[in-house]
């Protein structure tokens, strides 16, 4: 930094090399079961190596179904995968559209309807799990997508941040727009929603990372093995009771649970920290 | 609000633009938190078939319940324990990180990336490597004559959904604690260190002090965290067990609500939580208003 410290720099490494370690550590372990034999796994201790059987388990975790859940994991992640887009996509569609209202429209109760959704900031779906079950399954949404996708798209993050980005643009674009005859739709489809590009990427990647791993709300709304999320399947396969757990698919399932958020944050980082720090501030 | 803006003047399109969250935040927000506030206030008999007003009996029996005020407390330990355990470990890694000035992008993107990993998966991660039957850390254990069996031991129960709680929440930290480090203007750095002032005591005089927003809002947000997404990691590794010591309030909301069908005591537990997160808000957006300048 200021002064050259050879042994300070060294520790620095040090410290950074062990911390990622232990990061890493439990994913690597649970990548080396994945390619193994259960009888292998149990060896106690299992080899620190990877083993032969990689192909073998990805495959038959994909193609399923395993003992303890009747359907494959390839079609639990398509169902964590429209879980994860619905919550993105929809919540970025909503907020964009109630973001415009709020900031671009004079309207009555608009002070009103702005309360009205920037206090679900304040509680988590968690707090009121269990009616919201109720009001779920009275519409008829148990064991469907949309019951996975919209409880969860009702917080006003989004609409809040997009609110925010939307008042720091300048008047003259709204002014320069209109004197060229723009209406409110080409204003919003040609100018608003291409100037926030970048805030709806940062946004996409946190609510595709949130969306993909929710874990309470689908293990209440899903009660078919055919509408089941990855998470919940792996919890499943991990409650055999007496019976042993087939350590090598679920493992094989862990990491391909693990997978998809992993790659999104790694290619998109950038969104990701722009996205994380800007959501929650 | 603002004011002066330019705005455009129709008179329908506001709120047909509006009408999808406003209609979602009604169903799914309003109805259900009411519903849970009508709930509380109310018994069921055991067949479910009549209800009658109960006033705050559902409240007052909670705080006399032992598994409740156990779980209050549970709560507070564990919460205090995640918060305290990720924070400090995140806070040395990004100093160090920030340090670094050769593959410090390497670095970085090494220590954000278990933030995408779910939690239900992480409590899967430290549970396979922590059971007695398939687990390599337990083999270990066992070969130093330690006895490990966190399906019996209170503490060690306690002390593997902590571990496994903070493992994730390292990179949220990790992440904010960077963005704060680089915010703090390297002059005031260097004139420390033209003053003579060693590494250690810069940190401790200037960087610390000058991250004290950050870790405010970290802790308040780590509370949160591990009050309610922390869900995912107990029902994976020890389903609030043994013998109570992990049930946490949301676990215990979820099994009363679900598994033991007492509606209107979950009903009550709810309203309860709702309040501290209500309050942990409060204490944020007011810290946030008027941060620390120094």
């Amino acid at each position: 930094m200021v002064h050259n410290r050879p042994w300070l720099t060294l520790v620095t490494h040090a410290i950074l090399i062990l911390g990622i370690l232990i990061l890493v550590f439990p994913i690597y372990v649970t990548f080396v079961a994945s390619t193994r034999t259960v009888a292998s796994i149990l060896a106690s201790p299992m080899p620190l190596w990877p083993g032969m059987e990689m192909v073998d388990n990805y495959l038959a975790a994909l193609a399923g179904p395993s003992k303890s859940v009747g359907v494959s994991v390839g079609h639990m992640m398509l169902n964590s995968l429209i879980m994860a887009l619905g919550i993105a996509l929809g919540k970025i569609a909503i907020s964009l559209t109630a973001a415009y209202a709020f900031v671009y429209f004079r309207f009555r109760f608009r002070t009103f309807f702005f309360w009205m959704i920037f206090v679900t900031l304040m509680l988590p779906v968690e707090v009121r799990i269990v009616p919201t079950v109720e009001v779920a399954a009275k519409l008829g949404l148990l064991d469907t997508h949309l019951g996975l996708i919209l409880p969860l798209i009702a917080s006003a993050t989004a609409t809040f941040l997009l609110r925010q980005f939307f008042m720091t643009l300048p008047n003259e674009l709204c002014e320069a727009a209109r004197v060229d005859g723009a209406g409110p739709y080409r204003f919003f489809i040609d100018i608003l929603v291409p100037m926030s590009r970048t805030m709806i990427a940062a946004l996409f990647v946190i609510l595709f990372i949130y969306g993909w791993n929710q874990y309470l709300w689908p293990l209440l709304i899903t009660t078919k093995e055919s509408s089941y999320t990855m998470l919940i399947g792996i919890k499943r396969m991990l409650d055999v009771g007496e019976g042993q757990i087939e350590w090598n698919l679920v493992m094989a399932s862990t990491i391909l649970a693990i997978i998809p958020p992993v790659f999104v944050v790694v290619i998109m980082q950038k969104q990701f920290v722009k996205g994380l720090t800007e959501t929650e501030k | 609000m603002e004011q002066q803006r330019v705005v455009f003047s129709n008179k329908v399109l506001p709120y047909v633009l509006i009408a999808p969250q406003v209609l979602i935040t009604l169903v799914f927000f309003f109805w259900p938190a009411s519903q849970a506030l009508f709930q509380s206030v109310l018994t069921e008999d055991a067949f479910g078939l009549s209800r009658t007003f109960a006033g705050l009996y559902n409240f007052t029996s909670l705080f006399k319940d032992d598994v409740y005020l156990n779980s209050l407390g549970t709560t507070a330990f564990f919460s205090i324990a995640v918060a305290f355990s990720s924070i400090t470990v995140a806070l040395l890694l990004a100093v160090m990180a920030h340090r670094v000035t050769r593959g410090g992008t390497i670095y970085k993107t090494l220590l954000i990336w278990p933030y995408a990993v779910a939690n239900m998966v992480a409590g899967v991660l430290w549970f396979f490597l922590f059971n007695n039957t398939a687990g390599i850390i337990a083999y270990f254990l066992r070969v130093m004559q330690y006895d490990w069996n966190h399906a019996l031991n209170t503490g060690q129960a306690m002390f593997l959904v902590v571990f496994a709680s903070s493992w994730r929440q390292i990179s949220y930290n990790f992440i904010f604690f960077l963005a704060g480090l680089h915010s703090i203007p390297p002059s005031l750095i260097e004139a420390a260190a033209i003053d003579g002032a060693s590494p250690f005591r810069r940190f401790w005089t200037i960087v610390f002090p000058l991250l004290s927003p950050t870790s405010f809002f970290l802790i308040v947000m780590n509370v949160v965290y591990s009050f309610f997404d922390t869900f995912g990691v107990i029902h994976a590794i020890t389903g609030g067990g043994p013998d109570y010591a992990t049930n946490i309030l949301v676990f215990k909301v979820y099994h009363d609500g679900f598994l033991g069908l007492d509606i209107g005591s979950s009903a009550a537990q709810s309203v309860i939580l709702m309040s501290i997160v209500v309050v942990l808000t409060i204490v944020q957006f007011r810290y946030i208003e008027r941060k620390v300048h120094y």
